[in-house]
């Protein structure tokens, strides 16, 4: 597992129903890409976090499949709909089969 | 041979296509479109790919997508080691189709999204970054 991995999410605490939101979230990652060589010469395996996905309620929002060329600590901003009041799950997949989660509650304005 | 007005215009597109290959992508890259469109046709209209046009680092150039109406997005860097970047599924409870991140280019190179809509045509669009620091160490 990598160290320090921390899921930032940020997303709207209220929302009126059938509201488009922006969510953004980060999170702490190295993303070894498996390209870059230590000093010995001796290539560093790759690590990264490989899907990413966001649901609302068990519905799914977005869905990324992610490669070695999306950049240290990965970055999302999409827009989604808010039809009833609930919960937003982040879901991120690392190569090492860790899995890191968070959600953020949407009660209705 | 006499230059007629034809025979230029045939002798160009030659040229064009004979100049362009090389400077297209990787095999790899246009497998992986070929791949995710099942080789289908792709249209111009419908996605826009919005990057920067000189990135200073490699390591974090961010990029932003939109093709409404779509159901999924690919984007692939041409230039890169391995070209493939990310693939977005667009859910039911997606307000809009589009989305930014950040992404790594190891030099100037063309950044492609291909968007494959709900009625299962394809968009593509491109847009060449220019690359100051590579992303991919070495």
């Amino acid at each position: 597992m990598a160290e320090n991995v921390r899921p930032r999410v940020k997303a709207p605490r209220q929302a009126s129903a059938g509201e488009a939101v922006t969510i953004k979230t980060l999170i702490s990652h190295p993303m070894e890409s498996g390209q870059r060589k230590d000093s010995d010469g001796n290539t560093i395996p790759r690590s990264i976090i490989h899907r990413f996905t966001c649901e609302f309620n068990g519905e799914i929002v977005v869905d990324v499949a992610m490669e070695p060329a999306i950049s240290t600590n990965p970055y999302f901003e999409f827009e989604a709909v808010v039809p009833e009041a609930g919960d937003f799950k982040f879901t991120w997949y690392d190569d090492d089969g860790s899995v890191y989660e968070d959600t953020q509650s949407v009660a209705l304005a | 041979m006499t230059m007629t007005r034809r025979n230029v215009m045939v002798m160009g597109a030659g040229a064009f296509v004979a100049l362009g290959l090389p400077m297209s992508a990787s095999a790899a890259a246009e497998d992986a479109i070929t791949e995710f469109t099942g080789g289908a046709d792709m249209g111009s209209e419908g996605v826009t790919l919005t990057a920067p046009e000189i990135a200073e680092n490699g390591n974090t150039v961010p990029i932003e997508i939109d093709a409404p109406g779509a159901e999924a997005v690919m984007i692939l860097a041409m230039g890169n080691p391995t070209p493939g970047v990310a693939e977005f599924k667009f859910g039911p409870l997606a307000a809009s189709q589009s989305a930014s991140t950040r992404i790594r280019l190891a030099g100037t190179q063309d950044v492609v999204a291909v968007a494959r809509m709900k009625d299962g045509s394809f968009a593509k669009a491109s847009k060449n970054v220019k690359v100051t620091i590579g992303g991919c160490g070495g």
